[in-house]
């Protein structure tokens, strides 16, 4: 098998599951328990949350312990619009192809009265910073900008986009779910006020994750019933997850560079290779983009088929097609670049990781383009297009 | 458990009646490239029965598997009979399709609705057998 789907989870690195197996083992007393045993626990949240800290340049008493980036997410939006309302600033700015986590508590928000604008990420799917700045009023009262898109990878001037609000006085948070542990992030550098992350997207385990919060600004309790989290999580704390991610992070931050270079060596082979398929396009910046996706539309045949056929090969990847998404429209995010609908139906995203081999990439375009040449001789669509009774819309 | 029924699986892998008729007696296309979902249905008819089906399908897995299914339905029986096919009939013969791809084995009777209509406005017939 040939694991493409990095994006959607990947798998645990072994010196975390060692970390997690180890901390069940022997560690599993209850960190707010007074007893040793119960501290021994504490001490080990309290590493983790150094260690974590310490990888994104923040202090430990900066980062609160979640289930993952949607809650991460929606802890941080609703927590910035709650200081904004406070203070009758109730405009939020973002962009349309932000993760659901994202655009749904933003959709919550706004039938609470809040008004958001949702900034336009052109076709190569990176926002400009004079859009932020000229989106900003006085009444604005948040800037969320994920720092890397989780399905066309493309990564956002972070710093840039950082400075303005820090120079205006608004909260910035990004969800860096996509790029924990792959890219180099320093809140500090980069601006950042808040910042999501989720274990499992960086060899962590699944159901635990992280929201950096600057100092100074107040968290809201999205889970009461308990002083876990200086208050603002409740429940006992999934210590052995989080000193899971903790090693992970720590080691994808430690090998960022050397898997980085691997990486990007790959995926230049990979999106030269499927470059050479007729009608098909790469999905957001060729360069800007995280060193481990790639997406590509392939024009006249469907995703979901192209990712069951792939499967039967023994490649798993993910598609942005209505029928993967599991609802009538295809992926907001290739909608938001300008994809049109028929388009967006064709489209494939691979993400790789360190295991990956040239060979396996090689495999991948062999047979993504076998699979594609097939769909395409038992597609209407494409028949149609090859005569001449319907246009192409990819060169 | 796998999304999809291994009936569903082997039509999807191993399509039936895949490819167009020349001078088909019947055409049906339904669907559109917005939706994901294009199915195109060729009959071959002599007599009132369909001596010939074959079909083209632009969509997912279980569009591919429910055109296939329902050309193996159709494929000899007379056309009184073939009307009759309906989006349950087909999804029964799969073992079932998952609840919100249910509209692909409408696709594939309405196409095959389509295509007998197509053939009875080619010959100046009524729709009714």
């Amino acid at each position: 098998m040939i694991y493409a789907d990095n994006a959607a989870t990947t798998m645990m690195s072994s010196v975390a599951l060692d970390a997690m197996i180890n901390c069940i083992k022997n560690t599993w007393g209850n960190p707010s328990s007074l007893y040793e045993f119960g501290q021994k626990a504490a001490e080990v949240l309290a590493e983790s949350r150094q260690i974590i800290a310490k990888c994104i340049n923040a202090t430990a008493d900066e980062i609160y312990f979640t289930s993952g980036g949607s809650e991460s997410d929606n802890q941080a939006i609703i927590s910035a619009a709650k200081i904004g309302a406070r203070k009758g600033k109730k405009h939020i700015i973002s962009t349309a192809f932000e993760h659901h986590a994202v655009l749904y508590t933003l959709k919550k928000l706004e039938h609470e009265g809040f008004e958001i604008e949702l900034l336009d990420v052109h076709e190569n799917g990176i926002i400009l910073p004079e859009q932020i700045k000229n989106a900003i009023r006085d009444e604005t009262c948040l800037v969320t900008i994920m720092f890397a898109n989780n399905e066309i990878g493309t990564i956002q001037p972070i710093e840039e986009i950082g400075k303005i609000c820090r120079e205006r006085k608004i909260i910035f948070h990004t969800d860096a779910v996509q790029a924990a542990g792959h890219l180099p992030i320093d809140v500090d550098a980069q601006n950042i006020d808040m910042l999501s992350m989720s274990a499992h997207k960086f060899h962590g385990a699944k159901g635990v994750g992280a929201l950096y919060v600057r100092k100074g600004i107040k968290l809201e309790s999205l889970i009461e019933g308990g002083a876990q989290e200086k208050g603002k999580r409740a429940g006992t704390e999934n210590v052995p997850a989080i000193c899971a991610m903790a090693t992970a992070l720590n080691d994808s931050c430690k090998n960022l560079e050397t898997n980085s270079r691997k990486l990007l060596n790959l995926r230049g082979k990979l999106i030269e290779g499927l470059k050479k398929i007729p009608r098909s396009i790469l999905n957001g910046d060729e360069n800007r983009r995280l060193p481990n996706n790639v997406n590509f539309c392939f024009e006249g045949i469907e995703g979901e088929s192209l990712l069951l056929l792939l499967d039967d090969k023994g490649i798993c990847a993910s598609s942005g097609s209505a029928c993967t998404s599991g609802s009538l429209d295809p992926s907001h995010v290739l909608l938001a670049i300008g994809r049109p609908h028929e388009i967006a139906h064709g489209s494939l995203r691979l993400s790789l990781d360190e295991n990956i081999s040239e060979s396996d990439v090689d495999y991948i375009i062999k047979s993504v383009a076998e699979v594609v040449e097939y769909l395409r001789g038992m597609s209407p669509l494409w028949k149609d297009k090859i005569s001449g009774k319907k246009e192409f819309v990819l060169k | 458990m796998a999304l999809y029924s291994e009936k569903v699986m082997d039509h999807f892998r191993h399509p039936r009646n895949v490819g167009c008729i020349e001078n088909a007696d019947g055409i049906g296309e339904v669907g559109n490239a917005k939706c994901g979902d294009i199915m195109k249905m060729y009959l071959k008819i002599d007599n009132d029965v369909v001596t010939d089906v074959k079909f083209e399908t632009f969509g997912c897995g279980s569009a591919i598997a429910s055109s296939s299914m329902a050309t193996e339905l159709i494929k000899g029986k007379p056309l009184n009979e073939v009307l009759k096919l309906t989006n349950k009939a087909v999804t029964e013969a799969l073992d079932g399709l998952p609840a919100h791809k249910l509209h692909c084995s409408v696709l594939a009777e309405e196409a095959i609705q389509a295509a007998v209509k197509d053939y009875c406005e080619k010959n100046n017939r009524e729709f009714n057998f």
